[in-house]
């Protein structure tokens, strides 16, 4: 079934586009760089949820797989003098590779055991990171010069921001169709019951790999994105509280529906930029330090609230209301 | 040789309070089924508690101990009746998620009630010097190996010889069975809750005795994580043991090859490596039961 069926689907889609191709029109670039990120993150949290929404392989290393794609983007723009077109895919099939090696332990553990090794794996590819100090700076980071894809100048936040935006739209479209493929359906029934799945002819080893190198791609290419974005690579860019961070995103939207990425990554990166303004009131009210608690506290709030309370995220919420709309005034919900 | 034993010593004394952290781990695992990730943090709100008592307060160290040990009780019941009680059935993933937030959480209010700052109070703990030939055991670790000797010993006295600790050794076996003989299945986990809480703070003390208390002391909870996994993740002695192995182990490799490496700070990510090697390779650790993974 196609997923855009009626003219009304295709009349909201072609509104939806317009409308947030236009944004650059109305708002400043303070707006702008809101939108940037909020856009970088939907595509690193759709790569989660590739991984953990629908196959089930939790992952609490995701920062360390977007350092992995944007550090080798970034080392090849910089050193090699390759062009950015060139160097994001690079990335992105680097994180892959990555995603493909900590992903090697999912196929003996699961649950708790799988999270611990993709902790590690964070940990791990930071120390790499810091290691390699002759090629990638190591603590000192590495600028990288601004992107450029032919003669259009991507430096301004404009012009990145339809860079962003298109590469959001591409993968929510990609991460949409890749579940309605065979690997999607695979990767599903994986996370509902792996035995049955491999008793139904579903082969766990490469399709979680598969998943993994997915995951991670979407990984790379929204770490390659940032690190271009600011034009400066460091590791403190991907720090491992990201990690929780994408996983909470996911929580919030709802885990395994594209919608829930979107509505996830979009709600908690806007309240972080709530917590960042109400910061500084906050820091003159009560103490100097009052502005990084609340944002840590307000965080870890969210996610446990949600969980008690709406564990399927606001995904299901709105297709409740969606589902209310479809008849009202005569619906009657059970 | 003298290089080498006295890293082998440190290793040792440091590997007990691992262990000492690991156990609060283990004890909620076993009872409950639940993967606290935030048991690093209970070490590093330990670490301060220690500092406020014993600085601004000025309390003597076992009225300071004593304070502390009453905060985490009240601390674990909290969490218990707050969080984990809601999400009691839950998915893995929930509960884990849950700790995970309640880790940062807790990073919150350290860092609103002490700024996140570093806060020392080195020389307040007692303190026992000790030198054998060339070795010189550091007396701080010396104190936090007596510490967790006695920790870990009345552990094991209460689990063996106590009412409840027959119960908590029961929930770890069966559930049903424990709730079908009318012991209140919510009691055990507060238990196992506030003696997690108990030991991490206990932890944090010893720790923030040597180190100072500041937020990298959460830290070391990743660090017992690895100790859990190297031991097997239910069993205590199994802890105990993989934290004296990956204290030493640790402490060795750091000691030798962080020469060599340009950045350091080998002993900061020594313990991922060893998680890593041990999911591959033996999932279920060194002493845990074979077969934990159902695929």
């Amino acid at each position: 079934m196609a997923i855009f069926r009626t003219r009304l689907h295709w009349g909201m889609l072609f509104a939806l586009l317009i409308l947030l191709f236009t944004c650059p029109l109305f708002f400043s670039d303070r707006i702008l760089t809101i939108l940037t990120m909020i856009g970088i993150s939907v595509i690193s949290v759709h790569g989660l949820n590739i991984l953990t929404g629908y196959c089930g392989q939790i992952s609490i290393g995701h920062a360390g797989f977007m350092a992995v794609g944007g550090y080798t983007s970034a080392v090849l723009c910089a050193k090699l003098g390759l062009p950015f077109w060139a160097a994001l895919p690079c990335g992105a099939l680097a994180a892959g590779i990555a995603g493909l090696i900590f992903g090697l332990p999912s196929l003996k553990i699961k649950g708790f055991y799988l999270i611990m090794a993709t902790i590690a794996a964070h940990f791990i590819i930071i120390w790499t990171i810091i290691q390699l100090r002759s090629i990638t700076g190591g603590p000192d980071g590495l600028s990288v010069p601004s992107p450029e894809i032919g003669s259009i100048m991507l430096g301004s936040k404009t012009n990145y921001f339809y860079l962003v935006m298109i590469f959001t739209c591409l993968a929510t479209l990609l991460a949409k169709n890749i579940m309605r493929t065979r690997a999607g359906r695979a990767f599903i029934a994986i996370r509902d019951n792996e035995l049955a799945a491999e008793v139904m002819g579903v082969s766990l080893w490469s399709y979680k790999l598969q998943a993994f190198f997915i995951g991670c791609v979407y990984a790379g290419v929204a770490g390659s994105l940032l690190i271009h974005y600011i034009s400066f690579a460091s590791t403190d860019q991907f720090p491992f509280m990201d990690s929780v961070w994408y996983l909470g995103m996911l929580i919030v939207g709802g885990m395994g529906s594209t919608t829930g990425a979107i509505f996830g990554a979009v709600a908690l990166k806007l309240l972080d930029e709530l917590v960042t303004m109400a910061g500084p009131i906050l820091s003159a009210a009560v103490a100097p330090q009052a502005a990084a608690s609340l944002a840590l506290i307000s965080q870890g709030l969210i996610i446990i609230i949600f969980l008690i309370f709406e564990p399927r995220g606001l995904h299901h919420r709105w297709e409740m209301i969606k589902a209310y709309f479809s008849l009202w005034p005569f619906s009657h919900q059970e | 040789m003298a290089f080498f034993l006295q890293l082998v010593v440190t290793g040792l004394a440091q590997g007990m309070v691992y262990a000492l952290i690991a156990i609060g781990f283990v004890i909620i695992l076993k009872c409950s089924e639940v993967f606290n990730i935030a048991q690093g943090h209970f070490v590093m709100i330990g670490g301060y508690l220690g500092y406020t008592f014993l600085v601004p307060f000025g309390l003597p160290v076992w009225a300071a101990l004593g304070m502390a040990i009453v905060t985490a009780i009240i601390m674990g019941l909290l969490i218990e009746r707050l969080i984990l009680r809601p999400l009691l059935g839950e998915p893995v993933l929930a509960v884990i998620m849950a700790t995970i937030a309640l880790s940062t959480i807790l990073g919150g209010l350290a860092t609103l009630l002490w700024g996140a700052e570093y806060k020392a109070y080195h020389g307040l703990l007692p303190t026992i010097t000790l030198k054998v030939g060339e070795i010189s055991i550091p007396s701080e670790s010396l104190i936090g190996l007596i510490v967790s000797v006695i920790c870990v010993a009345i552990l094991m006295l209460l689990f063996r010889y106590t009412k409840i600790g027959l119960a908590m050794r029961a929930t770890a076996e069966d559930l049903q069975v424990v709730q079908g003989l009318g012991i209140r299945a919510t009691t055990v986990y507060a238990v196992s809750w506030i003696i997690a809480c108990v030991v991490g703070v206990i932890g944090g003390i010893l720790l923030g005795g040597v180190s100072g208390a500041n937020m990298d002391l959460a830290e070391i909870g990743l660090k017992a994580f690895a100790v859990v996994l190297l031991g097997g993740v239910n069993s205590i002695g199994g802890a105990i043991a993989a934290g004296i192995i990956l204290g030493t182990l640790e402490n060795v490799a750091a000691g030798y090859l962080d020469p060599l490496l340009p950045g350091g700070g080998l002993a900061q990510v020594f313990p991922f490596f060893v998680m890593i090697i041990v999911l591959v390779f033996r999932p279920y650790g060194l002493f845990g039961l074979v077969g934990i993974k159902r695929i």
